[in-house]
């Protein structure tokens, strides 16, 4: 353990207006699982562009292997046996997964002609070596994100890389997948590679590191050996601010339904449905969750649920009244508010000033014109009360919404569909991409709808966020609901084992 | 009843063949362009191009050079093709330059050169032969016999007095498949035009790809002319190439961007173009005839366009990653 691999002293990288890392120390040792931690906006994914040669740093040091080195770029971090595994898979569907791997280091013969069994042997070769189950001739396509994931792995081995930077690995897997990755990476470590391994899932750092570096704007907090830290000792270390981890879930007693959904059907692409027959209803003062894996139908029911794409069969019901084939606008006025899950082409116009988008959607309202005019003082007293109440850090309310983080464009999104007294809400993947600070913001919020009789519908990936939250948790699999728990009644690991169609589903209770 | 007959002889198939040839030629340059990711719809107006340098080349060359071109007849139409496929070449160059390094739109880029060398061709024209809309008359290449295949009777038709561009426009399609399926170079054209920050990140130089995809459509569309030109018409007049650029482009979508498709879509077409030439004496008016390739264009469009999977990143312009 004593062998050391890379050593960066003093790193400063600064852009235009912020340090995105200042005078950073980070020592990897050969044959660990390094985590790095630290909130959005923390310096991490800096700090490892420097590291794999894609940024320059201002100022400090890099020494691999004990000899100083320049890394000027991707090609050089592989010459010295550093590569990276992107968080967006950089994969091409329609190849296979040996054209995948080699593609840009190919065999070839004379008249470049691909060596191309040599290659899918290379990549056997590979997998056995390292335990990874993969078929070389797959289309990549046709794999599940967890395979895509290897085939990422396979393509930095096959490069000759010797530290593998992984880059929020997990944030795309289900529980499964995230055990058979660092089932992966112990056996990668066990035969002399070594892993670092960036996230702000604090469970799964612990589970799998040996050390952990935080960091917190742009500053190294610290670095502590992952056994005998806690859980909570980290939030408190990347936030700054002792974090409340739990979070409460007090009893509310459901009221009337206000959601009902009933066999409904929505067409997909080609002939199969994307949504089949899917029934649930959600009463006032419940978070009803969904969980699955990305394009199980969850995208196109919520589209269905607000009005956004058609319904081709079953009922839709809001308070009773039947909104099957009602416009997405009318659904709106019936007070339904919608968190959508791409906020960049749903939620909000990004060249658009913050204050128009607050009132996007309401902006017909009578406190928000004056005839056919926009009445601005209203507007702008509203948009004052309402950036001031949810704490939205942006300088100037004129100023486009593409200057604010990711977390504050969230937060213009659930201040203006909180607005207005909607009965029901329809949150879909809420917290992405947030950072723990406004994660838990967004959470408490939910919270917060539900307890003043809110009927909220929550559709997300992360099973933590579900399950801390919901009070009902329904799970969808090939556009069908195949299962549904009350509170406490599943864990992540059999909610997981559902999501991947492999749940006992003779037991579920389908809707 | 002898007309359906007809639809269906040899010597019909063989015209089918030699009006199919431009079509596929086009679209085979379509398919490089499209599977490096970049829309090439100036493919029109650099097959005009192609049509009258390939003309003014092969006139020239007679005209320069009368004792050479007594002594080897084929020099001065190959020289016909070399300067349709110069000008190709120097389109595809503007083309790749205007959208690759400047990344303006594709299709407004392909417009501009398909108005440009409509202009462009009838100006040259007058400045070199003092007429607006026609070249004097050139040679085309001296016609081969397959051997084996010739003598056979039934096939005659087919396979006697083929021009040489045939059998150089089959090969290419052959050449073009296996070098997109099985060589490095297709690999990272195609993951160029599928997905090129994957490739880039690999250290494939997208931009050099995207050119050599673009300038390889654009010699291919001048080859294209050049063979109306040269082997066809025997000469240059303005309007020529009657839209085969853009049939080519329906041909390259039909045929599922690959060559081997290609060449069916364009025997498709080129067969209901042969039909609308041959076909004269019908109970219908000749003009619905006429319009028969066109309506087949439409129609494959319209139906068949659905089960087509194109380049994800076709007509995406890329830009690199600055930091």
């Amino acid at each position: 353990m004593s062998d050391l691999f890379i050593e960066l002293q003093g790193i400063t990288k600064r852009f235009p207006g912020v340090v995105a890392n200042d005078r950073v120390d980070l020592t990897v040792h050969r044959g660990e699982i390094h985590a790095i931690v630290g909130e959005n906006g923390a310096g991490k994914s800096t700090l490892m562009r420097v590291l794999y040669g894609l940024y320059q740093p201002d100022e400090g040091t890099i020494a691999v292997k004990g000899h100083a080195v320049t890394i000027e770029s991707p090609r050089r971090a592989l010459e010295l046996g550093i590569g990276m595994v992107h968080q967006h898979f950089m994969l091409i569907p329609v190849f296979t997964v040996a054209e995948n791997v080699i593609l840009g280091s190919e065999p070839v013969w004379g008249f470049g002609r691909l060596r191309m069994r040599e290659a899918q042997q290379r990549v056997a070769e590979l997998c056995r070596q390292y335990g990874f189950v993969l078929d070389p001739t797959a289309e990549v396509g046709s794999l599940s994100v967890g395979e895509q994931q290897r085939v990422e792995i396979i393509k930095v081995l096959y490069r000759g890389a010797e530290l593998l930077i992984l880059d929020e690995p997990t944030a795309v897997l289900v529980p499964q997948e995230v055990d058979e990755l660092f089932n992966n990476l112990r056996q990668l470590v066990a035969q002399g590679k070594t892993v670092i391994f960036i996230s702000h899932k604090l469970d799964e750092v612990l589970a799998i590191s040996d050390q952990i570096t935080v960091l917190r704007r742009g500053r190294v907090v610290g670095t502590v050996p992952a056994a005998g830290t806690t859980k909570a000792q980290l939030a408190e270390m990347m936030v700054g601010r002792p974090v409340l981890v739990e979070l409460a879930h007090p009893p509310v007693e459901p009221g009337p339904v206000r959601l009902d959904v009933r066999q409904v059907r929505v067409p997909g692409r080609g002939t199969r449905p994307a949504v089949r027959d899917v029934s649930f209803a959600v009463g006032a003062g419940e978070i009803y969750g969904i969980a699955g894996v990305e394009g199980n139908g969850q995208t196109e029911l919520v589209e269905a649920l607000v009005g956004l794409r058609r319904i081709t069969g079953g009922q839709l019901l809001i308070d009773g009244r039947d909104v099957t084939h009602a416009t997405a606008r009318a659904i709106r006025l019936m007070g339904v508010a919608h968190i959508p899950e791409d906020r960049h082409r749903r939620g909000i116009a990004l060249p658009m000033a913050v204050w128009e988008n607050m009132i996007l959607g309401h902006h017909t309202r009578e406190e928000f014109t004056h005839g056919a005019l926009l009445n601005r003082p209203g507007i702008r007293g509203f948009v004052r009360r309402r950036v001031g109440d949810y704490d939205i850090r942006v300088a100037d309310v004129e100023a486009p919404v593409l200057a604010l983080s990711g977390g504050n464009q969230q937060k213009v999104v659930v201040a203006r569909e909180f607005s207005f007294a909607p009965q029901v809400l329809v949150a879909a993947q809420p917290t992405r991409g947030l950072d723990i600070g406004a994660t838990e913001f967004v959470m408490r919020q939910l919270l917060a709808a539900r307890s003043s009789g809110m009927a909220v519908l929550l559709v997300s990936a992360n099973l933590e966020e579900i399950l801390s939250l919901s009070d009902r948790v329904g799970v969808m699999y090939g556009g069908a609901l195949v299962a549904e728990f009350a509170r406490g009644e599943v864990s992540a690991a059999e909610l997981g084992l559902y999501m991947t169609g492999a749940g006992r589903t003779g037991e579920a209770r389908a809707g | 009843m002898e007309y359906m007959t007809s639809l269906f002889s040899v010597a019909l198939l063989a015209s089918a063949i030699r009006v199919t040839m431009p079509i596929l030629l086009a679209s085979l340059g379509a398919v490089h362009a499209e599977r490096g990711g970049v829309v090439n719809i100036g493919l029109e107006g650099i097959m005009i191009m192609g049509t009258f340098f390939g003309a003014v080349g092969a006139y020239a060359f007679d005209t320069r050079f009368p004792s050479l071109a007594q002594t080897w007849p084929n020099l001065a139409p190959l020289a016909g093709v070399l300067a349709a496929v110069a000008a190709g070449l120097l389109f595809g160059l503007i083309h790749a330059l205007v959208t690759i390094t400047f990344r303006v739109d594709q299709i407004i880029s392909g417009v501009a050169l398909n108005l440009l060398a409509g202009g462009l061709a009838r100006f040259l024209n007058i400045l070199l032969f003092e007429k607006a809309t026609q070249s004097p008359g050139v040679r085309g290449f001296t016609p081969i016999d397959i051997p084996l295949l010739r003598d056979l009777p039934a096939l005659r038709p087919l396979v006697t007095g083929v021009s040489p561009m045939i059998i150089t426009g089959v090969v290419l399609v052959a050449v073009s498949q296996w070098v997109l399926r099985r060589t490095r170079f297709g690999l990272r054209l195609r993951a160029v035009g599928e997905y090129p920050l994957a490739a880039d990140t690999l250290g494939v130089n997208v931009y050099h790809l995207r050119y050599a995809g673009v300038l390889l459509s654009g010699a291919l569309a001048g080859m294209a002319g050049a063979y109306l030109a040269i082997e066809q018409a025997r000469l240059y007049f303005e309007g020529m190439t009657q839209g085969r650029g853009f049939i080519a482009l329906a041909a390259m979508i039909f045929g599922n961007w690959w060559p081997v498709g290609a060449l069916g879509a364009s025997a498709l077409f080129g067969y209901f173009d042969a039909l609308s030439l041959r076909v004269v004496r019908l109970p219908v008016p000749y003009q619905f005839i006429n319009v028969l390739p066109h309506i087949v264009t439409i129609l494959v469009l319209a139906g068949f366009v659905r089960r087509a999977r194109m380049p994800a990143a076709d007509g995406v312009p890329y830009t690199k990653e600055e930091e």
